[in-house]
């Protein structure tokens, strides 16, 4: 097993820059997802770990070794690929035989190995059929048991999931997650699902153009966003990102006036360098943390838009006073209804400000976290 | 773990500037393998392609001839000039170019016609495209004798049908008389190549979006604006494509007047007048003068083609 | 249903009929005038209403026909062979592999296409002198391969264009060379197409004239086109039509059951091959 260091990788096709400079420590044994919106890079930064595309700049270690001139096959890696990419014209066991039979493997040891992926991914019985006798999720079991039996330093996953539908999706999940803890394996995995990446990852690497937006655990992620863009990646549904103005500065916290007048302090850990008043911020409040007007929490007015009822919780969409949209969760038997004038209360110690640059500015860390 | 030995590079030092690297060992490899995958493949081509065509080229500056290859003199443009004072080369060129412009617009209106009711979807559309590719699969030479009997002057079908049906008053020679000759010739070439072009242009057909249809049915449009305005405009790509590929073959036919019609000067084209110099009168400089001629001709409408066509892909697609 | 779409529909099945007919009746004709014998050709019968098969056998007979049409096989067929084992691997490297001047090389193999024939032929008679391969089926493996390479490479090239990227880069993944993805991922994949392609370059080898009759002398050389071009009659004074006529439906009829059967995949390497070129 192996960790995985990239540093300062680049990639440019041509004058297109895809990559910037991207630094990464991946410990061994560590299940790290990439995630980020369509373009961003992820896929790209998965197939430069495999080798599939070269690295325009910059150093790739694989179990400290330097890889990036190395071929696919030299560097212990492994991939599933989002289409499964199985040898349409071969049986199961050959699918999950053809990397060893290259590397000229013994007999007995091919056996051996394809049989064990076989087990861990229960599909001994489907050995002797072919792709197109299997369904999806069959498929994508085979493609993992073709990784498996490959025994790489690292797994690498392209989108295993996307082709599936919502439930086998859940139920693929759990599966993943099964065989992370099984195999113990260093894994790499790109989704553009927030909820994948937020259930599987040991810790998230949030990419935006080519870029490493922030790296860490996903509560992490979750509830101390470095910057606008992770807040409002991570989350569904997203974060209220307000417009705000800096109303005043104090020790230990900001004071930021909302259109409509609305106005809270929001406790910081640290001076905010550089931000003044009549500053544009943006404040962010998940909607989870927008609650009833209680005493003490600053208080919104507006007009419910649009109530939206899953079955085990409802949506609040508001316009504000201020002409901004702000979404709150309330249980399943919220009475609200459209038109309606509604109060909500936002609690100051849930609010993330983040400053002109986008950049957060840090909150005290919560005494229960 | 080591079933497939990783032979990785050596650890590089610490320290290493992170420029730009040199492509990868994948790289380097697919590119060796490409070179030997394609090497094989281009020195025949070239051998059966490239060499021949430089030794016309060259034999056209020469006064060579067939039964002693290979102690001809050079004697630089002579032949150039003597072809361009040649009528009967000029005839055979103007020959040519009659045939490839009526030959290539018929077929592109036929197939059009052709192509049009096979994409309606009416009763008996198997049999319309089977019988269209018959033509096609029946060998040119085959045509022109099929033809051939049909046009013959004194026991030919055509001739007899077209009396009986009154089109005509006598028996005519279709293949020998200077004024008809190359219209047969024309036929026979549309009757045999409509197919390609309908295929082609069917293809194109299908491959339009059926909403555009329906909108238009829901409009109210009447279907001949239909066809000019949206059809018509649509697959005008593929339908240049096609026409220009036809056009190259038209120019350089062969096979078809010469078992037609021999090396009449009336039907001639240009590769049957170079053939002619070239075998029959034996005179290998004059008759590559010729070939290297019309290889001009179709190279430069080729060269025109490829760089249309290349500046299309690159802001079309 | 309204007057005007009767006589729409009308013309259109008479259109239909037209059409038929006119691609269709050449063949017929052919096939009815090789049953006719000697005086019979020279009425007009739409129907024999003695049909003889005389003309066949005296094809076999008077000349060595079926000599001809085994030529014509061995050429075409070893054309088309040597052909493809050529231009799959070309047509890997031209579809899927990354090199400087790749287009412009393909460009130029497409060009050859657009060679005409007759340019190549002094050079290529010289070639075939030299090589002492005149009036032997080998000149005209030779120069065929002028007409079937770079048709084979062109057409492969598309197909192996349409293969699945992933599917190769499992195939990487698990440590295959190029060699090896060609032999044992991609060529199992490409049958369809190598029949295919393989299918119109046989037609294209079968059907040609120019270096035939440049290239043999002998009647017993001679491949099928050259044959149906240079039949004569039983006498001097006997019109050799029937006897054509015989000789190219025996030729004809296998290749229209072929090009039948495989219609649908030679539309597509057909399309492939000029369309999108």
């Amino acid at each position: 097993m192996a960790e995985v260091v990239l540093k300062k990788v680049s990639k440019s096709f041509g004058d297109l820059k895809t990559i910037r400079d991207v630094d990464l420590d991946i410990a061994h044994g560590e299940f790290v997802v990439f995630v980020g919106p369509s373009g961003c890079g992820k896929s790209t930064l998965l197939r430069l770990i495999a080798g599939l595309e070269d690295i325009t700049s910059g150093e790739l270690f694989i179990d400290k070794a330097q890889v990036n001139n190395a071929l696919p096959s030299q560097r212990g890696i492994a991939m599933v690929f989002q289409s499964y990419a199985l040898y349409p014209h071969m049986t199961v066991y050959e699918n999950l035989a053809f990397g060893l039979k290259l590397a000229k493997a013994d007999k007995d040891e091919i056996d051996k190995r394809v049989r064990e992926a076989a087990r861990i991914l229960q599909i001994d019985h489907l050995l002797d059929r072919k792709p197109k006798a299997l369904s999806g999720g069959q498929r994508q079991r085979v493609a993992i048991g073709r990784a498996i039996t490959r025994e790489p330093k690292v797994f690498l996953f392209d989108e295993p999931l996307s082709n599936l539908d919502a439930a086998l999706r859940v139920q693929t999940r759990l599966e993943i997650a099964r065989l992370k803890d099984q195999l113990g394996a260093t894994m790499i995995y790109v989704t553009h699902d927030q909820v994948e990446a937020m259930t599987l990852a040991d810790r998230i690497v949030v990419l935006n153009q080519g870029r490493v937006e922030q790296v860490g655990s996903p509560l992490a992620l979750y509830t101390r966003p470095l910057n606008v863009f992770v807040a409002g990646f991570i989350g569904s549904p997203k974060m209220n990102l307000l417009k705000a103005t800096v109303a005043a500065v104090a020790p230990g916290s900001i004071s930021v006036r909302l259109p409509g007048g609305t106005q809270l302090a929001v406790p910081l850990a640290r001076d905010p360098h550089g931000v003044q008043s009549g500053a544009e911020v943006t404040l962010g409040i998940r909607p989870e943390d927008v609650g009833a007007p209680t005493n003490g929490t600053a208080r919104v007015s507006g007009r419910v838009l649009v109530v939206e009822r899953l079955g085990s919780e409802s949506y609040l969409y508001v316009r504000t006073e201020g002409e901004q949209t702000v979404v709150a969760r309330r249980g399943p038997g919220a009475t609200a209804k459209a038109e309606e004038p509604v109060t909500l209360g936002l609690p100051a110690a849930a609010c993330h400000v983040f400053g002109p640059d986008g950049l957060a500015l840090s909150r005290p860390v919560p005494a229960a976290a | 773990m080591a079933v497939a030995p990783s032979s990785l590079p050596q650890p590089e030092v610490i320290g290493r500037p992170a420029v730009a690297l040199a492509p990868s060992l994948l790289t380097r490899q697919r590119r060796r393998a490409a070179l030997y995958f394609i090497l094989p493949m281009m020195t025949v081509l070239t051998a059966v392609a490239g060499w021949p065509l430089a030794r016309t080229i060259y034999f056209s500056f020469t006064n060579a001839n067939l039964d002693n290859l290979g102690s001809q003199e050079w004697v630089g443009f002579a032949n150039f000039v003597s072809l361009a004072q040649d009528p009967e080369w000029w005839r055979a060129v103007l020959n040519t170019v009659k045939f490839a412009a009526v030959s290539v617009s018929l077929e592109t209106v036929l197939g059009l016609v052709i192509a049009l009711t096979l994409n309606a979807n009416l009763k008996g559309r198997g049999i319309v495209r089977t019988a269209v590719l018959i033509p096609w699969a029946v060998p040119t030479v085959v045509s022109a004798q099929m033809w051939n009997w049909m046009y013959n002057d004194l026991y030919g079908v055509v001739n007899a049908v077209f009396l009986k049906l009154g089109f005509i008053d006598h028996p005519y020679a279709w293949t020998a008389s200077p004024s008809l000759a190359l219209a047969a010739v024309i036929a026979v070439d549309v009757w045999k190549t409509t197919p390609f072009m309908t295929l082609l242009i069917l293809a194109a057909l299908q491959l339009l979006p059926q909403e555009i249809y329906e909108a238009a049915k829901l409009d109210g449009i009447p279907s001949p604006k239909v066809f000019y305005k949206v059809t018509l405009p649509l697959i005008r790509p593929a339908l240049m494509v096609a026409i220009i590929f036809r056009s190259l073959d038209a120019l350089r036919i062969f096979d078809l007047p010469y078992v037609l019609t021999g090396n009449s000067r009336q039907t001639a084209s240009m590769a049957v007048y170079a053939r002619q110099q070239l075998i029959d009168f034996q005179d290998v400089g004059y008759g590559s003068a010729a070939s290297t001629f019309l290889f001009a001709v179709i190279a430069v409408f080729t060269i025109i083609y490829i760089t249309a066509g290349r500046v299309r892909f690159d802001t079309g697609r | 249903m309204k007057p005007r779409r009767i006589i729409g529909t009308t013309l259109f099945y008479l259109l239909v009929a037209f059409i038929v007919v006119y691609t269709v009746f050449p063949f017929y004709w052919a096939i009815v005038s090789s049953l006719k014998e000697g005086s019979a050709l020279y009425q007009i019968e739409f129907f024999p209403k003695d049909p003889k098969w005389g003309n066949y056998a005296a094809i076999f007979r008077e000349q060595p026909f079926g000599r001809n049409i085994l030529n014509s096989v061995i050429v075409a067929v070893t054309v088309v062979s040597i052909s493809l084992v050529l231009s799959v691997t070309a047509s890997y490297a031209l579809a899927r592999i990354e090199f400087r001047g790749r287009t412009p090389l393909l460009l130029l193999v497409l060009s050859v296409s657009m060679f005409p024939q007759v340019a190549v032929l002094s050079g290529m008679f010289e070639l075939v002198s030299w090589l002492g391969i005149y009036d032997t089926l080998w000149s005209l493996t030779l120069s065929y391969m002028i007409l079937t390479l770079p048709f084979t490479t062109w057409v492969l090239t598309t197909f192996m264009r349409e293969l699945p990227k992933e599917l190769e880069e499992a195939a990487l993944v698990d440590g295959a060379k190029p060699l090896t993805i060609i032999t044992r991922v991609f060529m199992p994949l490409l049958w369809p197409a190598l029949a295919t392609t393989g299918l119109l370059a046989f037609i294209s080898a079968w059907n040609e004239f120019l270096f035939a009759i440049t290239f043999t002398l002998s009647n017993e050389r001679r491949t099928v086109p050259v044959a149906i071009a240079l039949i004569s009659g039983a006498s001097r004074f006997e019109l050799p039509w029937g006897r054509v006529m015989a000789a190219s439906v025996i030729v004809t009829v296998p290749l229209v059951l072929l090009v039948l059967i495989f219609q649908r995949r030679i539309v597509s390497g057909l399309t492939a091959g000029a369309v999108k070129g």
